[in-house]
């Protein structure tokens, strides 16, 4: 095998590898989402330990945008994610703008929520800051990915 | 066949999202509006607040605080119970507020306040469930005010009836049968009119004092 060969075969199992990381990623993310957005439509209250945190929160006026749950943006978006980046794991490396627009947009919204969270409702609700976290690590891998070879 | 992997992987996603979903907001929200219908208004005010068949064999009477965490637990297992025994059970609360718990009478207000728009039970289970979070709160009636807007109650009505002499009389009551049963502390459960020991008040204890209050008794020959 040429190294150039060789250079294609390596970058492909780590795109494999790296997108299929992604998309469990992803899934966590809408399990995560789809609990908040449960809890949003039942009218229920998430329980963060002995904090009030996530009342705080998810019961505040930034947890809707027209009366739609954040949370069930966020189910779309890690979906978008997840659908996007099995795809981009079985090959069909097209598509891999469409994963890195989806990601920048959740990135962008989740440190919006952050702000929020910091400074304007002084509290903190657990599934949103893990819903960080997993967002945040989704932007690590577009970052780390290597650059598609057309 | 690889081809048609993601596609496969993705739809299986989607069906597993939506369909559990659904399944979940349907079993929490049936958790939620869980509420007696079979009874009169004469009944319940007779009777206290009365969950289960009319006529069922077994009857459990509880003294309970909403901001005793012992009470919280309890209440997990009575629905554990009533779904296990159907129309052989029957719960009866009467409230039992503590001075030593800040929001104990507000709770208990505010489950009067729901109950006179005929959803003292779904304002009974939220508080429980609820009850590590709004009970750590300095100021808990702003939340029980969102309880009730959760269960569709009207607000204003919900905040005049927590100050009404209606609730605080139907506390009165129950905190009046309590003295004259002896009671002192939550929970306390009587089954079948029986003071029950604090060591059977479980799951497990009361199943067993269930089974044998149902158990066919034997003919006399």
């Amino acid at each position: 095998m040429k190294p150039d060969q060789q250079k294609t075969v390596t970058g492909a199992r780590a795109t494999v590898i790296l997108y299929t990381i992604a998309a469990i990623i992803s899934l966590a993310g809408l399990a995560d989402a789809a609990y908040l957005t449960i809890l949003a439509l039942t009218g229920e209250t998430a329980a963060c330990g002995g904090s009030t945190g996530c009342f705080e929160v998810l019961g505040s006026i930034y947890a809707r945008i027209a009366g739609i749950p954040v949370a069930a943006f966020g189910v779309l978006g890690y979906f978008a994610a997840f659908l996007f980046a099995t795809f981009i794991a079985c090959g069909y490396n097209r598509l891999r703008r469409f994963f890195t627009l989806t990601v920048g947009t959740m990135f962008a919204m989740t440190l919006w929520l952050l702000y929020v969270q910091a400074f304007r409702l002084h509290a903190y609700c657990r599934y949103c800051l893990f819903s960080a976290a997993l967002t945040f690590l989704l932007a690590g891998l577009v970052v780390a990915s290597p650059a598609p070879r057309d | 066949m690889k081809r048609f992997l993601p596609f496969v992987i993705v739809a299986a996603v989607a069906l597993i999202t939506v369909g559990g979903g659904a399944l979940l907001y349907r079993a929490r929200l049936a958790a939620l509006r869980a509420v007696p219908k079979s009874l009169t208004a004469e009944e319940k005010a007779e009777l206290g607040h009365l969950r289960g068949d009319v006529k069922a064999p077994v009857t459990i009477e509880e003294f309970g605080d909403f901001q005793c965490p012992p009470c919280g637990t309890l209440a997990s297992d009575m629905q554990k119970l009533e779904k296990l025994y159907g129309p052989r059970l029957r719960v009866i609360f009467r409230q039992y507020p503590l001075a030593i718990h800040n929001h104990a009478l507000e709770a208990a207000l505010a489950s009067e306040a729901a109950g006179l728009q005929d959803h003292f039970w779904e304002m009974h289970d939220l508080l429980y469930r609820e009850q590590a979070i709004w009970s750590k709160l300095p100021d808990a009636v702003a939340l029980f005010n969102g309880y009730a807007g959760t269960l569709g109650l009207d607000l204003e009505r919900f905040k005049r009836d927590m100050q009404s002499p209606e609730a605080k009389a139907r506390i009165a009551a129950d905190q009046k049968r309590a003295t004259s049963l002896g009671v002192n502390s939550t929970p306390t459960l009587f089954l079948n009119g029986t003071k029950l020991e604090f060591s059977s008040v479980n799951l497990a204890g009361l199943s067993k004092l269930i089974d044998e209050a149902t158990k066919p008794k034997p003919s006399p020959k």
